[in-house]
């Protein structure tokens, strides 16, 4: 039961219900589909980029709550950061997930939240569809898969 | 047949004794795979220890036992499903297989450019995929029949869209992914009356109720042994003698040769030699006519009015748990429960009955354009078998409770 409470803490199961930036963006200037095959998740990451910074990032699409919270969470965290720095948290989110077991960085923040799933190996996938989703849009690519 | 004891079947298959984290197993994804009985796992055992030798080439005693011994498992497939002769039984790696074989042979001696070939909306990816295939090809079109609400086949569209056009129909007999069991007697006659050619995939009858290939008439019949209390990696295609013949050639090489010669060409066998080349799976044929005659010592009749009871059971609970919806709604239906939880995703949803021992599966099925019919990316399945018991039905809904709670 306590790997269980680790994977849905309080915040994920909040995000899930009320996910941050779940919406269109006309003025985007970059986005991409991510889907995980498996699963049927699919998710739309848009992002505003100005001089190189993430000025808006929202997403739309379906998924479980592991997908939707870090996608929630992602949008969130984003924002208002560098294309380097966004990179850069998306590979400490997948070496919280894939990683050594350690304490998460403190820079992760309310993501730390995420660190239960790794105990789930079947869901990291849905935890890391976001952030490879958010990579391939801020790279040009449009569509990405899990597989 | 006497109704059977679930305590004293449960007995006879290993894994059901189990625990998964830390609770007694609740295995509930029969539809994706059924669990083995001993009689199934200690044929095949007794086979690779003490029968195991190459079919149809030796004149050793080991070879005469292990052909005699899948021979006669073609006899009892032949038996279990009401199939007239075992000549007409093949054994192929699965249903998946086996539809390939139909199709890929339809495309070469059967189908023409602006022929139709009609499948439902319902139907797993394993009978659309080969047709596409067989399509393209041939450049014949697929043409697509609607689902209604509850969960049928649309009886007046399926009429509507059958023509002089229709060549092959194709469609499930029970659906994975709904439970519902179609008419299949019905619609079989309706595609003969209009000249087609019809396969039934039987993958989710043939475990559940006594089928008769003869009296529903169809032309061809597939099922996976490993869902049938069986072994994976074998399967069984039934065709009628009549179209085995018509039917080409599809895998070649050994096994399936009258002659071979470099200057006058090569000769087949007869079906059901002709479609299997090279060394068959003969453990996993003799293991399917183990499970074969496992079924058939509880007789047909006891498993399906057993699982029926569980469905009455569970489907009311299921019901009545807050929030959730069900997707299949029929009144004949296998032991097969899909349904979706309002603000649960059927992903989230199986992790935490994992979590308390419970197997399900949550996805699109392999079905992915009935999922697009309802608009929902996927379900989570409960399927049941006759080695279930009310009380495992009971902790699936307790832990369905819990999980609309920590949803909420």
């Amino acid at each position: 039961m306590s790997e269980l409470a680790d994977l849905y803490q309080e915040i994920i199961l909040d995000h899930n219900k009320r996910p941050r930036n779940f919406r269109e963006m006309p003025e985007c200037t970059c986005q991409a589909d991510g889907l995980n095959p498996l699963c049927g998740d699919e998710v739309k990451v848009l992002v505003r980029l100005e001089d190189d910074k993430l000025s808006d990032v929202a997403f739309q699409g379906q998924g479980c709550a592991i997908s939707r919270a870090s996608a929630s969470m992602m949008t969130g965290k984003t924002k208002g950061r560098s294309t380097a720095e966004a990179r850069e948290l998306a590979g400490r989110v997948r070496d919280m997930l894939v990683g050594p077991e350690v304490e998460p960085p403190r820079e992760l923040g309310d993501l730390a939240a995420l660190s239960g799933v790794r105990k789930f190996p079947a869901r990291i996938k849905c935890a890391m569809l976001p952030w490879h989703t958010l990579e391939a849009a801020l790279s040009g690519r449009v569509k990405v898969s899990t597989e | 047949m006497p109704p059977f004891d679930p305590s004293e079947i449960r007995a006879d298959f290993p894994i059901l004794g189990t625990e998964v984290n830390g609770r007694p197993l609740v295995y509930l994804d029969n539809a994706a795979t059924s669990q083995k009985p001993r009689q199934v796992l200690d044929t095949m055992d007794r086979f690779y220890r003490e029968q195991n030798g190459n079919i149809h080439r030796g004149v050793h005693y080991l070879s005469q036992v292990a052909t005699e011994a899948y021979d006669r498992a073609r006899e009892k497939v032949a038996r279990f499903i009401g199939a007239p002769s075992p000549r007409e039984i093949v054994f192929v790696r699965g249903a998946t297989e086996g539809i390939n074989l139909v199709a890929h042979g339809l495309a070469r001696c059967w189908l023409r450019t602006d022929d139709e070939i009609l499948l439902t909306r319902m139907e797993h990816h394993a009978n659309i995929v080969p047709w596409q295939q067989a399509a393209a090809q041939t450049g014949a079109r697929i043409v697509v029949v609607d689902v209604t609400a509850d969960g049928r086949i649309d009886r007046e569209d399926f009429v509507r869209k059958l023509g002089p056009r229709t060549k092959a129909v194709s469609f499930v007999h029970a659906s994975n992914a709904l439970g519902t069991i179609n008419p299949a007697a019905e619609l079989i006659r309706l595609a003969h009356g209009v000249g087609a050619v019809v396969l039934l995939d039987g993958c989710q009858s043939a475990p559940h109720f006594r089928v008769d290939v003869a009296a529903l008439g169809c032309d061809f019949f597939v099922f996976s042994g490993h869902k049938v209390c069986g072994p994976t990696g074998i399967g069984v295609l039934y065709g009628t003698s009549e179209w085995l013949e018509k039917l080409p050639v599809y895998q070649t090489g050994g096994d399936m040769i009258g002659r071979v010669s470099f200057e006058q060409g090569t000769t087949f066998l007869e079906p059901p030699e002709k479609f299997e080349a090279g060394t068959p799976d003969i453990a996993g044929a003799i293991g399917l006519g183990a499970a074969v005659d496992y079924l058939e010592s509880l007789g047909l009749d006891a498993v399906e009015e057993a699982e029926q009871r569980l469905l009455e059971h569970v489907t009311p609970r299921l019901l009545a748990v807050p929030g959730v919806k069900l997707y299949g709604s029929v009144e004949r239906k296998v032991p097969i429960l899909s349904f979706t939880m309002d603000g649960v995703h059927p992903h989230d949803i199986g992790t935490i009955l994992d979590t308390d021992g419970i197997a399900v599966r949550a996805g699109h099925h392999c079905a992915q354009p009935l999922m697009k019919h309802y608009g929902i990316p996927g379900t989570a399945r409960a399927s049941f078998a006759f080695y279930n018991t009310t009380e495992e039905a009971d902790v699936l809904v307790a832990s369905l409770r819990k999980i609309g709670k920590m949803f909420a």
